[in-house]
């Protein structure tokens, strides 16, 4: 595994931490990589924008942030706004789909979108969006073994929520698979108005 | 002895700083802590909070860290090992009890999850600058131990070995951590309880017509009693005797004091704890500590990608400062290379030990996030021209 | 007589006296009080604790032969609070001056009486900073002169039992150094209470007080408390504010019962976590010490 920036951000009550600290246990305890998550902290609990940083790598990771990310999860449009112009040539963007309306984007980025809410809304909780997330990362991104990923979904949720929460990761992650077979959507593939800055 | 297993959660996690600091303190024994939540640092007894009850301990929340720093000291008097955790603004409201633990030579930790200060400051952002404060805070002469860690696994190894020494040393240690540190989620293995070493209370076994409170046998640590067993012993703040006796003589505090200080000072090398590498041969040296030395090793990284050959001296252990070390080091390097989140604090003890040997160049920042590994670059290569 | 040693000899540390206390102070008085107490009471001394904090009632600690404690201005009350809380066994008896527990120890004084945390506060209310040199203090009453008000304080004073009884303690009693039966057997009655049981002492500072504002010595100030006292147990303690010159009320103004801090604490987390509480207390039981080896 090269070493691979990555950051996720949404609003606060999506629960970007966790689908970072699902991500981070599957590369460094399941896989037997290294990661390094490190937050941004507001002061509101829910509702503010929130974002977390996750760097994995073969070897111990040094510098803790992120600058230039490989791979941008946005699941907000003030996150998008905010993150996009950061994200690496040729890196890849990862959007739900029904919260973030894309514009200008970098002809170079490869762009991969899912409606995560409204799929875990199908799984009667949309509390669960951000293991769909987590489900259509692991498929779209290659980064991780999906089966090392699954471990960390069990492990880091409630025992109540378990099989939710894996009935959310295979929701995400089967809508990642075959969006990765359809390719990217590379910008143009949904046109946008661009909004002007008025 | 071996650490109790009902504190060490043993097995792999993946936690940040903050909580792996809990659990380090739960596997040395702590079993009492008294806080007051303040930003970075609150994480820790939060769950201490909630994993205290289930291995037979206290935790109380006071109404302020005057009172906390002060609470914890009772608990160990009533045969607990605690601690506190605080960031900067209460780190200085407890600097009166740090001397008043220096004074009566209670074990105990100090936790401080470094913010950006001064004042209020910035309570969500990095900082190392209460480096000079963890030493020097407190009135009057006393000597400290004070541990820098730079990843949540650290956090736990060295939050254990700060006990150690406490109850060794019957010191208050300072935890040093910063909030990169201490929100920063990492891998952390937790061993199993019997490959724990924790060093036990040095508890008097004289009876208590023989037993003299603050006497000492040699080693400058004098043995420790608890309250409820019979010993009716005194002890205060005051400058006091053998027999915990106030006594505000000169020759009474010349005998106290030094000892305070030499108990600490004779066993320097023994405290010290540092990671060396790429040292021999080396033109420049960084010496760092903390966050700051893993942004450190990238700069250094880069350095020898250019072929200079640079060598990293990390500061685990930061008091007692490592002077005879960095005198040595001196005498073979051309400079010393000094990043830390501040405007220039443990810099100076390196100029000082290096007594004009070695050059020193200070990486400043006044805090709010890391240097750039860039920037510890550019001094490398100054200190190579 | 077989009496030839004072009683109270036995509870002191022989080896420290003479005291630093002023002829006339009253702070000597209550101490004789707290040992009449121990003696009638019949605690066993090897679980008292005493824990003082600085000023001349703090130096109370360093003369008793018990396992004392003389900790930093203002903060006995939370140390005893660690004491009492690391070991529930002990008895904590917290023995310390007006301005330290109510000026810069204040904030611990309402709420180690708002948790209800089982310790015995003695409060020695000379209404003044003595050891310091006569300094105005949260009890000092209008006019009088102290080395920072020369010219008569102003601000209003504590009225101590009112305080405590609102913040929370179960037990609250106000003698002077005259009353030296009722103060012992007030001390004694905190002892069968589970909770913060807080008695104040009104007591003479000769030195400074009395001097300072013509009061005359500390025979004198007997005389004045003999007249001025009005015994009025359960007495509002809203009626209890002291003046320079005035009617001073004492007796037992509240005695009552509230859960303490552990009973609650361990109530709760019985209540939430069931089997899997453990109490720090067990912990005292077991086969070895977790902290000594």
């Amino acid at each position: 595994m090269r070493l691979t920036e990555i950051r996720l951000a949404g609003f606060g009550g999506q629960g970007v931490i966790l689908s970072a600290i699902v991500l981070g246990k599957a590369a460094s305890i399941y896989q037997g990589a290294f990661a390094t998550m490190t937050q941004s902290f507001g002061p509101e609990a829910r509702g503010g924008a929130c974002s977390a940083q996750l760097i994995v790598s073969e070897s111990q990771t040094l510098y803790p942030y992120v600058s230039q990310p490989d791979i941008l999860v946005v699941m907000s449009q003030e996150a998008y706004s905010k993150f996009a112009p950061e994200l690496k040539d040729g890196g890849m963007l990862i959007v739900e789909q029904d919260l973030v309306h894309l514009e200008n984007i970098n002809a170079e980025v490869k762009v991969y979108s899912v409606p995560a809410t409204r799929l875990a809304e199908d799984l009667g909780k949309r509390m669960v969006l951000n293991i769909v997330m987590v489900g259509f990362f692991t498929a779209v991104t290659e980064l991780l073994e999906p089966d090392a990923v699954r471990k960390a979904v069990a492990d880091s949720v409630p025992e109540r929520f378990r099989e939710l929460n894996l009935k959310a990761f295979e929701k995400g992650y089967e809508y990642g698979i075959q969006a990765l077979s359809a390719g990217p959507l590379a910008g143009e593939a949904e046109p946008q108005m661009a909004f002007s800055e008025e | 002895m071996k650490a109790d297993p009902k504190g060490v959660l043993t097995g792999t996690h993946f936690i940040d700083g903050d909580h792996a600091c809990c659990e380090g303190a739960l596997a040395a024994g702590a079993r009492f802590s008294a806080g007051y939540p303040i930003t970075p640092s609150t994480e820790i007894v939060e769950r201490f909070a909630a994993r205290v009850p289930l291995v037979g301990g206290t935790f109380i929340q006071m109404e302020d860290e005057l009172a906390a720093s002060i609470t914890l000291q009772g608990a160990v008097w009533g045969g607990a090992k605690a601690f506190t955790v605080t960031s900067g603004p209460g780190f200085s409201l407890m600097m009166e009890h740090i001397g008043y633990a220096a004074m009566t030579e209670t074990p105990c930790v100090f936790v401080d999850v470094q913010r950006g200060g001064p004042s209020t400051g910035l309570p969500t952002l990095p900082a190392q600058a209460d480096m000079m404060q963890a030493r020097w805070g407190s009135h009057g002469d006393y000597e400290v131990i004070a541990l820098c860690p730079n990843s949540p696994q650290e956090c736990f190894d060295l939050t254990i070995k700060a006990f150690n020494f406490a109850e060794e040393f019957r010191v208050p240690v300072m935890f040093m951590m910063d909030e990169v540190v201490g929100h920063m989620t990492e891998k952390v293995v937790i061993p199993p309880a019997d490959r724990i070493e924790v060093t036990p209370r040095k508890h008097t076994r004289k009876s208590a017509e023989e037993y003299l409170p603050y006497g000492t046998n040699g080693d400058l640590v004098p043995e420790m009693a608890h309250a409820g067993e019979g010993y009716k012993f005194h002890m205060t703040g005051l400058t006091h005797d053998e027999r915990g006796y106030p006594n505000m003589t000169p020759q009474t505090q010349d005998k106290l004091v030094r000892r305070l200080q030499n108990k600490i000072r004779d066993a320097a090398d023994r405290i010290m704890i540092a990671e060396e590498e790429g040292i021999g041969g080396a033109d420049v040296i960084v010496v760092s500590y903390g966050i700051t030395s893993r942004v450190a090793q990238k700069g250094i990284d880069m350095a020898r990608a250019r072929g200079l050959k640079v060598g990293k001296f990390r500061m685990i252990t930061c008091w007692p400062f490592p002077e005879k070390r960095i005198r040595e080091l001196a005498e073979k390097a051309k400079a010393f290379v000094v990043p830390e989140l501040n405007l220039g604090q443990m810099v100076r003890e390196v100029e000082r030990a290096a007594g004009g040997k070695a050059r020193t160049i200070a990486v400043s920042h006044a805090g709010g996030s890391v240097h750039r590994p860039e920037e510890i670059l550019n001094a490398i290569l100054e200190a190579t021209r | 007589m077989s009496e030839l040693v004072n009683p109270v000899e036995r509870f002191l540390r022989t080896d420290r006296m003479p005291h630093i206390w002023c002829p006339g102070c009253g702070i000597g008085t209550t101490v004789n009080c707290f040992a009449r107490a121990l003696i009638d009471s019949g605690i066993d001394l090897q679980s008292l604790a005493l824990v003082s904090g600085i000023g001349c009632t703090g130096r109370v600690a360093g003369y008793v032969k018990l396992d004392s404690f003389h900790t930093t201005h203002g903060r006995a009350i939370p140390f005893a609070t660690g004491l009492k809380l690391a070991n529930p066994k002990l008895n904590v008896v917290v023995y310390s001056g007006d301005g330290d527990l109510s000026a810069i120890g204040g904030n611990h004084l309402i709420h180690a009486a708002r948790r209800n945390i089982d310790l015995k506060v003695i409060c020695v209310n000379n209404l003044i900073y003595a050891m310091t040199g006569g300094q105005t203090a949260p009890t000092t009453p209008g006019h009088a002169i102290t080395a920072t008000s020369p010219y008569g304080a102003f601000e209003p004073s504590f009225n101590l039992p009112h305080l405590l009884e609102a913040a929370g303690a179960v037990y609250v009693a106000r003698w002077t150094t005259f009353h030296v039966r009722q103060l012992a057997r007030s001390i004694g009655e905190a002892f069968q209470k589970k909770g913060f049981s807080f008695i104040e002492v009104i007591s003479p500072c000769p030195t400074l007080y009395q001097r300072r504002n013509q009061l005359g010595d500390g025979l004198d100030t007997m005389k004045y408390y003999k007249e001025a006292s009005k015994v009025r147990n359960g007495s509002p303690t809203s009626e209890a504010g002291l003046t320079m010159t005035g009617e001073i009320v004492v007796g037992k103004f509240v005695d009552r019962e509230r859960p303490d801090y552990q009973t609650m604490m361990t109530a709760q987390m019985t209540e939430s976590l069931g089997e899997r509480y453990i109490r720090p207390e067990m912990e005292h039981e077991e086969e070895g010490c977790g902290v000594c080896g």
